[in-house]
């Protein structure tokens, strides 16, 4: 046991054994997937020129930026939780390099791939000014790609999904940025009927296979073994 | 140190963020691109001038700043 008490006296023990971190990185990981659909959307909202009387347009770029740093402090503690906790012996090198560690090896290497995207996103958006508008435009579609890999992610990766309110919260991420995407499609790219029409069947696409995927992966009993976590899960550990 | 704006029109798409946030030396035309009512950026306003920078979706306004009085004279 490597329960360590601080010389200080504090009032409550540090430890690395209990399921305290593992509950933690669970919470924080929620948090980031609701920041970063409030990112998503407040991005689109910029891009469409949402304004009303009482919400001026700088309103909009201003809770991007801050929302996007906000969601990587969430997600930073999500990664440090994960990498604390002694259940697994998840690296923090896994938080970089996707697929290589020993716990969900695929299903935690796509949160890997999300939050590599979401940091190049962040560093190229504080360099923003200095780099151009074009090759940072280019690189800020990777948005889209982010939102979707990180909700697998959860699925795959998490305990709760398969609870009724962490589905319910699932849907409603998956509604507001499905339709802040389709706001988009719809505004944009007024000449471009094919790409819409293309983009609009991809995103369809993605969310049908999602769907099945969740339902009869994690959604779908027995999953924990499909998924290659180790044999004993956490909550047997802890129960008692 | 001397400030001064500029808004590239290739590049401006009318977002209108510009005016909202320095309304002092921007307004917008009826189609909503800006109109700049002075290229200098005085001393008290170059806090809001480097804000409305930023916040150009695409970074079409731009502050030029030079320690020489007549550099683009
Ligand atoms: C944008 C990036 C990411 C987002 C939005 C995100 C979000 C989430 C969410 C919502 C969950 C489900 C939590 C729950 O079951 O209640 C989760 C689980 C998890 N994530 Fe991430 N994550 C990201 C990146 C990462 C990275 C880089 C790592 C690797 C260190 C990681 C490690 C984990 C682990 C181990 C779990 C399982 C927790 C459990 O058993 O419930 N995540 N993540
Ligand atoms: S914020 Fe940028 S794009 Fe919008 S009007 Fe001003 S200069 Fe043009």
């Amino acid at each position: 046991m490597t329960t360590m008490t601080t010389p200080l006296a504090l009032p409550f023990e540090v430890s690395f054994d209990g399921p305290g971190l593992w509950y933690a990185t669970r919470a924080t990981g929620l948090v980031a997937l609701l920041l970063l659909t409030l990112c998503v959307t407040l991005g689109v909202l910029t891009t469409v020129r949402f304004t009303s009387p009482k919400w001026p347009r700088f309103v909009t770029v201003g809770l991007h930026s801050n929302t996007s740093l906000l969601t990587t402090v969430f997600l930073a503690l999500h990664i440090l939780t994960t990498v604390a906790d002694s259940y697994t012996d998840i690296r923090l090198s896994d938080a970089f390099l996707p697929f290589a560690a020993n716990y969900r090896p695929v299903w935690l290497g796509l949160g890997t791939v999300a939050s590599d995207l979401l940091i190049a996103l962040i560093v190229t958006s504080l360099v923003r000014v200095r780099m151009g508008h074009r090759s940072w435009r280019a690189i800020h579609w990777l948005a889209y790609v982010s939102w979707p890999v990180a909700m697998v992610h959860a699925f795959g990766t998490g305990t709760d999904p398969s609870t009724v309110w962490v589905s319910a919260l699932a849907l409603v991420c998956l509604g507001t940025v499905l339709a802040a995407s389709a706001w988009r499609l719809l505004t944009g790219w007024p000449d471009r009927k094919g790409l819409r029409l293309a983009a609009a069947t991809s995103v369809a696409a993605v969310v049908l296979a999602g769907w099945g995927w969740a339902s009869s992966g994690p959604l779908a009993p027995g999953w924990s073994k499909r998924a290659l976590a180790p044999v004993t899960h956490a909550s047997t550990v802890w129960s008692s | 140190m001397r400030y001064r704006l500029r808004v590239n029109p290739i590049t401006c798409e009318a977002h209108g963020m510009c005016a909202e946030l320095l309304g002092e030396i921007i307004d917008l035309d009826p189609w909503g691109y800006p109109i700049l009512g002075s290229d200098a950026v005085p001393p008290d306003l170059v806090g809001h001038a480097e804000r409305a920078v930023v916040s150009c979706p695409t970074l079409a306004l731009i502050l030029d700043r030079s320690s020489h009085a007549r550099a683009r004279a």
